[in-house]
Formats: structure tokens, sequence, C-alpha cells
């Protein structure tokens, strides 16, 4: 395992920017999730670790040794691709010997085999080692695809949302149990993930991607709490931040220069309407444990999570108070950050 | 419009339509095996047989065909073949009947030599050189990528027979003519470029993220397009090496031109094939039908490959 730094790392096709100014340093045996919608450059990123893409400016190293000018076979990295990950004429067993096979490696196939057998026991594929990798379900080739990075130790293993199609219950429990390999081997890691669950639990750190630019990184915590600006506090939180004018609450004292106001769940005390009630239930979702209440504040909206025992019907007034909500200016920048 | 809606599923045809085309696949089979069938029953008949008018459909079969085909013999008196000992099987027997007797093997068996070497060794160059190229057009960024391709395919516009004078002087001047490595270059050249066009189609349709799963694997570019590529572009060789070995193997224009003794192929040397009197068209038979089978054998040796490969690579996923 070793420390993989991107230093002002630009990727350019043709007129688009995939990604442009990305300086980020992923320390040996942290594990840092990128989050960002689609196009935002997460796996140009990726590829320029892995030494797929040139960088158009910047460097790449890893272990502190410049791997800007090597060969993807160079820079002993393991990839976990978005799609098309097994080699389709190949066994289960073979795709997961494949990496130890390589001529560089030169492993004997005692070895091999008990490196096989113990990756697909750890990601339940023990049964499936002598299928065909085209003859699995979508869920078991991407396991397959995980343990073909994890039978050998490279020095960082790149993910490009591993977990993303399998159900639930899987990945939960994959979630889970990479987070376990990684901090066994103490593996070093950069994960893509649009799923902000993933994110939460399994990073040290988080970086935002936006339009091919790094707009913030730091730990869960961080992201969540301390967002720098509009964008980075939507990639967080379950339901998403309710963003208002601040004319939806007129008597709400606001640092000056403030514009939208970002509320979350927490920030949000609800109280059964009495005479200063400027709010009014619109709808609610049971969701077992709890309730997603969303309510009108004159022309806007917004939703919070209630507690069930709250007994609020639609039509209820409701009082609405912040508590210490996030406040942004008219560029979307944090204010007080 | 609306009257015309029809009951049955959008994809699957009515029966009527399967009659329909069952019916006119049939037609054209029946027809396109007449001459065949003409051809093997031909190389069973004698020679008068063979050009008995009207044609006759039932006759006695005769191994004469194949006997003349693989043999040259002598006109001789009927005292002479009295002399000889008894006949050295069917064949002798068969000659014996003509007042002929055998004088040594024919050319057919060396043509037909020829015809392996030179037809399986250009479409081996032509598929690996095909597949090199294909690859390297699919997958790298090449200047001027579009006119090469086309230049590549334009090879194959002008008819043979308006290059062949050329050549064949300058196959004179470099001692090529006549010679199976002069022909092997030939059909590599015409065949190289349907190579190129073909594969890099099928090559097109492989995901590029398993050669950089490969290279990330530890692999080098080429050891990856030997693991990984080339397995997966199997169908697309099989196709191709198919299609390039008809090309060569019944190739006559060229091979009339350039070729007449050693490194002759069969097709200018079957219709040489002359008896007393004309054409032995019982030989010609035989030696067609026998010409048939190696594409025949190639061909259902590769043949699953090859009915996956004639869509086009369209069938993968
Ligand atoms: N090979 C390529 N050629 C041209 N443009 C590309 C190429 N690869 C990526 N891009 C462009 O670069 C931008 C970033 O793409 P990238 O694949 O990194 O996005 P992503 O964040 O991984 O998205 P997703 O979540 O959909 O996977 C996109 O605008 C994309 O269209
Ligand atoms: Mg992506």
């Amino acid at each position: 395992m070793a420390e993989v730094r991107l230093e002002q790392a630009e990727k350019r096709f043709g007129d688009v920017t995939a990604v442009t100014g990305i300086d980020l340093t992923i320390h040996d045996g942290e594990f840092v999730v990128l989050l960002g919608p689609t196009g935002a450059g997460k796996t140009t990123t990726l590829r320029l670790v892995a030494g797929l893409e040139m960088p158009d400016h910047g460097r790449v190293s890893i272990g502190g040794r410049d791997a800007t000018p090597l060969s993807p076979m160079e820079r002993n990295v393991a990839f976990v691709f978005q799609q098309y990950s097994l080699y389709p004429h190949l066994s289960v067993y073979d795709n997961l010997a494949f990496p130890l096979r390589s001529p560089t490696r030169r492993v004997d196939e005692a070895t091999i085999r008990h490196a096989v057998e113990r990756v697909a026991k750890l990601l339940r594929i023990e049964q499936k080692l002598q299928n065909r990798a085209t003859r699995l379900s979508g869920g078991e080739m991407q396991r397959v695809a995980i343990g073909r990075a994890l039978v050998r130790s490279p020095s960082i293993f790149l993910m490009d949302e591993p977990l993303s199609s399998l159900d639930a219950k899987l990945r939960a429990e994959l979630r889970l149990e990479l987070k376990h390999i990684q901090q066994d081997l103490g593996a070093t890691v950069l994960y893509v993930s649009h799923d902000q669950t993933e994110a939460m639990t399994m990073a040290n750190r988080i970086g935002v991607l936006d339009h091919g630019r790094l707009v913030q990184i730091g730990s869960p915590r961080e992201i969540y709490e301390s967002p720098r600006n509009i964008y980075v506090a939507t990639r967080l939180g379950m339901p998403s931040i309710n963003l208002l004018p601040l004319s939806a609450f007129p008597s709400h004292p606001a640092p000056t220069g403030t514009r939208t106001i970002g509320a979350r769940t927490e920030h949000v005390a609800i109280a059964r309407g009495n005479g200063g009630a400027h709010a009014r239930v619109e709808w609610v979702e049971h969701l077992g444990d709890q309730n997603h209440l969303h309510l009108a504040i004159g022309e806007h909206k917004l939703v919070t999570l209630v507690d069930p025992d709250l007994d609020l019907s639609v039509g209820d007034a409701v009082d609405i108070a912040l508590q210490q909500p996030l406040y942004f200016d008219a560029d979307g920048e944090r204010i007080g950050g | 419009m609306s009257g015309a809606s029809t009951a049955h599923s959008v994809v699957e045809p009515s029966a009527a339509t399967k009659r329909i085309a069952a019916f006119l696949v049939i037609l054209y089979a029946v027809i396109t095996m007449v001459p065949l069938a003409w051809i093997f029953a031909t190389a069973w008949k004698t020679p008068p047989d063979s050009i008995a008018y009207p044609p006759k459909v039932v006759f006695d079969p005769s191994l004469e065909g194949y006997c003349n085909l693989f043999t040259t013999r002598s006109r001789q008196t009927q005292d002479y073949i009295a002399e000889l000992g008894p006949p050295q099987g069917t064949c002798d027997t068969v000659t014996r009947q003509r007042e002929m007797v055998i004088v040594g093997p024919s050319n057919y068996v060396p043509r037909f030599i020829n015809s392996l070497i030179i037809a399986f060794g250009s479409t081996f160059l032509a598929v690996s050189l095909g597949v090199f190229a294909a690859y390297a057009f699919s997958r790298f960024k090449i200047p001027l990528k579009d006119d090469l391709l086309f230049f590549i395919l334009s090879t194959r516009m002008m008819p043979p027979i308006a290059v062949a004078i050329p050549i064949y002087l300058m196959y004179r001047e470099v001692g090529l003519s006549d010679s199976a490595l002069g022909m092997i270059l030939l059909y590599t050249a015409v065949n190289v470029s349907l190579a190129v066009w073909l594969l890099k189609g099928f090559i097109d349709e492989i995901p590029r993220e398993y050669e950089e799963a490969a290279m990330i694997d530890g692999y080098t570019r080429l050891q990856a397009f030997f693991k990984v590529v080339l397995p997966q572009a199997a169908t697309g060789i099989a196709a191709t090496s198919i299609f390039s070995l008809i090309f060569a193997w019944n190739e006559y224009a060229f091979a009339v031109l350039l070729t007449s003794g050693t490194a002759q192929t069969a097709p200018p040397f079957i219709p040489t094939i002359i008896g007393e009197g004309g054409m032995d068209w019982p030989a010609v038979g035989a030696g067609t039908t026998l010409f048939l089978i190696p594409v025949v054998v190639f061909t259902v040796l590769l043949r699953k490959h090859l009915l996956r490969g004639i869509t086009f690579g369209a069938v993968r996923k």
C-alpha cells in the first residue's frame, strides 16, 4: 500500500474538460470516496491514477515516486470498473487468477489456488468458481470483479461504483465487508460512489467533484456539517437539505449577506401550530420508524423527518423554528464556514 | 391503414409469411444445388455418357472419371495390352477397356497441394496482418485514419484483371512468377483489405475495458491483446478466415495468368484436363468435386463461429 497523490491534474477530451486542477492526496491506508453527479469526472480521476489516461497537465505520484510516465502495468494498481469488468471467455476461477498469472508476477499455481479460494470465500462466490464469467448474475459479476482486485496487493485500490448493481441487502453486507477488508489490509482506496450511505460509512475522507473540479475534501462530518457551498451541501443528507430564501423566515436572525438558508432535518424544530404558525402540512410519508413531513411555507416547500409520535396530518398548521441552519450568500458560498 | 392491423405479434412472422420464406429459400437452394449435383453426377459417368444427348439422368456409375483425373494414359494396341499381366486394381481395368494403359500420375495432386499451400498460407497471413491492423485502427489515434481505411478498401475496387498485367510484369522482373510465394503474397494483399475491414468491425465491438483491465492486472498491451482481445475476436477471425480462404481457393484470373507450372493451383489446372476428342468431363467433374472438399470442411469446422460471425458482430451485448 502506498500514498497516492494527484497534483494539478487536468484531463481534456477534445473540447470537454473532464477534470481540472485536481489536487488530491490519498494517504497510505486511507479510504477516500469521490462523490459527484454523472459526468463530474469521477471515473476520469480514477483512470488518471491508474495510468489509463495521461494527464494533459499535472502529475500523479504513487508511493512518493512520480508515476506520470508509467504504464498501468508498472503502477501496480487494482481497478474495479464501473462495467464490463470480467473477461467473458474465462471462468470465474481464471478471472480471479488472471492478475496473478501475469508474466510480471510469476506466482506458482498452488499459491494462486490458495489466493483465489480465499477471496472467493470472502466474497461468497466459492460455488461459482467453475462458472463461465458470463453465466453470473449482475451482483455475482461485480463480486468477482472486486475479487480480482483483492487477490493481489496493489499500491492502491481504485473502485468505480463497485456495489452499484447489487441489491440493497447484499450492498449493505458488502459495504461492511469491504470496509473490514480495507482496515485489515491497511489498504489505500479511492472509491467512487453515488450512494451517500456508502460515502458516509466507508470514507475516511470524502471528495466532492463538480464539473471536473474538486470542490471540497474532508471527513464525512466536515462535508456534512460544514459544506463549502450549496452544491456540496446537497450531496449529503436524507432527505436532502432544504434550500429556502431568507424571505421565507423573516423573523430569523441571519448573518448579513445571507441569500439562502440551508436547513437539514436537525436544523428544523417542529411544533404544533399556535398563533404564529406559518407552515402547513402538505403530505406525510410513513417510512416505518420515521415520517417524512412535507411542509409548505408560503410558496416554498420543506421536507423534514419527524417522529411518528408527533401526530400530524395533512392541513395542520405548524410552527417552524430554525436551529443553527447553514447560511449561503448570493454565489451559493457558505457564510461563516 | 387501420384496417390492415395485424393480429400476430410484431416479432413473430405469421405462418403464411414463414411458409413463403421457406419456399423461397428452398427454391433458391435447389437452383444453386442443381449445377453442383450435375457436376457430382458427371464425375461418375463414362466420357460417352457425359456428353450423351439427351443428357442422361440415370446411368451406370463408373470410376473412369476419378481414374482419369489422377492418371495420365496412352493408347496401345489390343495385342500390347493382351501381353501385359493381369490389371493392377480398378483403374487399370477401366483404362484397359478403353485400349489404354496408365503411364503415370497426373498433375492433379501437386496442383491441389499448391492450392492448399497458397490458399491457407495467404489466409493465415491476411488474417494475422489484418487482425493487428484492425486492432490498431480500432484502438489508436492514427493520423488520416479514415483516409487510410478508405485507401485499404479501395484496393478491392479495381477488377483484378486490371492489375494482372502490371503484376505479371513485376513478378517476372523480381522472379516471383509461377512461385507459391508470389501467389501467397498476391492473395494476402488482396485479402488483407477485407480482413482489416471485417475485423475492425468485430474489434470495435469489444469493449476497451477488457484490455484496460488486463493492463492493470499486470499485462502489457501486446499480452493483453493475445490474452483478451484475440479470444473475443474469435468469431470475427473465423468469419474472416472463411471469406479469405474462399477467395484464395477459388481465385482463377490471377492464377491462370501468373502460374503455369510448378506453382499452378487447381482452378486453372482443372479446365486443362483434356481427354481424347475434347474435354474429359467426368475427370473435370471429379476434380471439381474433390476441389470443393477443403472449403466445405473448413467452413463446417468453423460453422459455429461463422453463424454468429456473419451478423458482423451485432450479436455482442
Ligand atoms: N474517452 C472519452 N472521450 C470523450 N469524453 C470523455 C471520455 N471519457 C470521459 N469523457 C467526458 O468527461 C467527463 C467526465 O466523465 P467521467 O466518466 O469521468 O464522469 P463520471 O463522474 O465518472 O460520471 P458517471 O457517474 O456517469 O460515471 C464527461 O463529460 C464525459 O463525457
Ligand atoms: Mg463514471
